[in-house]
């Protein structure tokens, strides 16, 4: 075969910089294991983040990064475009058809924009601000039901079809944390009544060998979730604003790994 | 031509993000029926299309619709990738370069700029100024390494960061009218003030844009209602 320059450069190294706790992290490892890549990981401690890491993000300073060839790569669902990009011949995360491929962006930036942080201020927030912000999630799990019911996704066993694909992993790489912060804040979000079909998916999808891979057991995420908003609802007084500065310094550390700065977690859905 | 159907636009005259569908379209020299919603009253096609967001730009495609202006401007050039020039350059890393821009434009840049399209009073202004300069500077020296000297963050030909960011500026031209400032200042962002020149000009650009002085009269409205105490919920 040619050498093109494409081919060329998908010689070189690809690194991934992550935090364990970071779902934006996992959907990157998880696309480079389905497409069978090779990278080093290098663990990132998002309360004193290394020069190598705001070297290769200066904009956003956050992970994922993945750094190929030299350069960097920020933000996982350009991540993951690019890696279809880059390796053509592999397993595809996108579809081929342009509509379903619009229809697939449309709801990755639906996941991020909507309902991660509507998930997230579940966890961050009590009593009345907490039953505002389930009824939000709801509101938006009821739209993805919707289309899996009667809609785009009506039939498929994964949002890709018959095997996973970008929605997948971008809403799977997340979605465990429903169940996680279920159980920590003690609030029903994904009913199996209310959303069979997401409920269902979800569970095929976390049956997954390269998910079961990818994301930490169940405990690992309860005992960093319980630190964290436990953090969280200690200063809660203080304000929001005031649980990321906090979060940085050394508060009395639960027996879980120092928990991220509150930003993160309230994004990282 | 419209492969696979009729196209319709569902859109708002003053909105910056149907502006970017527009350009998308006019660049690839597609035929369209546009339809202006009122976005006060919205029409059922536009909640039937989009339930999530009820918002446009809607693109209807035969029939199915495509929303979200970036995914609309990306469909636009995957959909009718053999006419005309692509919107996305063909290597990896400039496409997600390309990518990473037009999401900074929305993330960082909009929310920033859109504190000062909401200011009604002068320290507002001042306050609004100082917090979008810094993501101004950030983008002419984005501008600088995507163009190479050429003559669009696409290079020699306008492309999905160009569409995302030049969809602002005739509201950015309004607001500093109104606000007494020039954002985007030959002297302190030359890249920028002749990249913006050049995007103006362009046919597709010039067919999609409002007029200043109508869109004046509507900002001023905006501002106007926005300052009174009963100010409507829901405008973006």
């Amino acid at each position: 075969m040619e050498k093109t320059p494409e081919n060329a450069s998908q010689a070189a190294p690809l690194k991934l910089f992550g935090s364990w706790a970071s779902s934006y992290t996992h959907r990157v490892q998880l696309a480079l294991r389905l497409k069978g890549l090779e990278f080093e990981y290098a663990e990132e401690d998002l309360g004193s983040k290394s020069n190598e890491l705001l070297r290769h993000n200066p904009v956003y300073k956050k992970v994922p990064v993945l750094v190929h060839g030299g350069r960097a790569l920020p933000e996982s669902v350009i991540i993951l475009q690019y890696l279809d990009d880059a390796w053509p011949e592999t397993r595809p995360l996108l579809p081929a058809d342009a509509f379903d491929r619009a229809l697939a962006r449309f709801w990755c930036h639906f996941a991020d924009d909507k309902l991660g942080p509507a998930v997230g201020a579940v966890f961050a927030s009590m009593g009345e601000d907490q039953e505002a912000a389930v009824r939000q999630v709801h509101e938006n799990l009821a739209l993805i039901e919707a289309e899996l019911r009667d809609g785009a996704f009506k039939g498929r066993r994964f949002f890709g079809g018959d095997e996973v694909g970008l929605l997948d992993v971008v809403l799977g790489c997340g979605s465990y944390w429903l169940a996680v912060f279920e159980e920590v804040t003690g609030v029903r979000l994904v009913d199996a009544d209310a959303f069979p079909l997401f409920h269902a998916w979800l569970r095929d999808f976390e049956a997954l060998d390269e998910v079961r891979e990818t994301i930490p057991a169940v405990d690992r995420l309860l005992e960093y979730a319980r630190g964290v908003r436990h953090m969280l609802l200690g200063l809660a007084g203080a304000g929001a604003a005031a649980a990321s500065a906090a979060a940085a310094a050394p508060a009395e550390a639960p027996a879980a790994p120092a928990p991220a700065p509150a930003a993160d977690i309230a994004v990282d859905i | 031509m419209a492969a696979g159907g009729e196209l319709q636009l569902l859109g708002s005259w003053y909105s910056p993000y149907v502006i970017r569908a527009k350009v998308a379209l006019g660049l690839k020299g597609l035929r369209y029926e546009y339809l202006e919603e009122d976005l006060f009253s919205k029409s059922d096609l536009l909640l039937k299309s989009n339930p999530a967001h009820k918002k446009v730009p809607v693109l209807v495609h035969g029939g199915r619709p495509v929303c979200e202006s970036l995914v609309v401007v990306q469909y636009v050039d995957e959909a009718w990738a053999g006419t005309g020039p692509p919107l996305l350059p063909g290597d990896a890393r400039d496409r997600a370069t390309a990518r990473f821009w037009a999401a900074f434009i929305d993330d960082k840049f909009f929310r920033a700029w859109r504190e000062l399209f909401r200011s009604t009073t002068d320290s507002q202004r001042a306050e609004a100024f100082r917090s979008v300069v810094p993501r101004v500077e950030t983008l002419e020296q984005a501008f600088m390494e995507c163009s190479e000297g050429k003559a669009f963050f696409g290079g020699d030909a306008v492309g999905l960061a160009d569409v995302a960011l030049g969809s602002f500026l005739v509201w950015i031209q309004v607001v500093d009218e109104v606000s007494g400032t020039k954002l985007l200042d030959g002297a302190r962002f030359p890249g920028l003030a002749a990249w913006a020149e050049r995007f103006l000009a362009v046919d597709a650009v010039k067919d999609a844009m409002p007029e200043f002085e109508r869109l004046l009269e509507h900002y001023k409205g905006f501002l106007a209602k926005l300052a009174s105490p009963a100010a409507p919920a829901g405008y973006s």
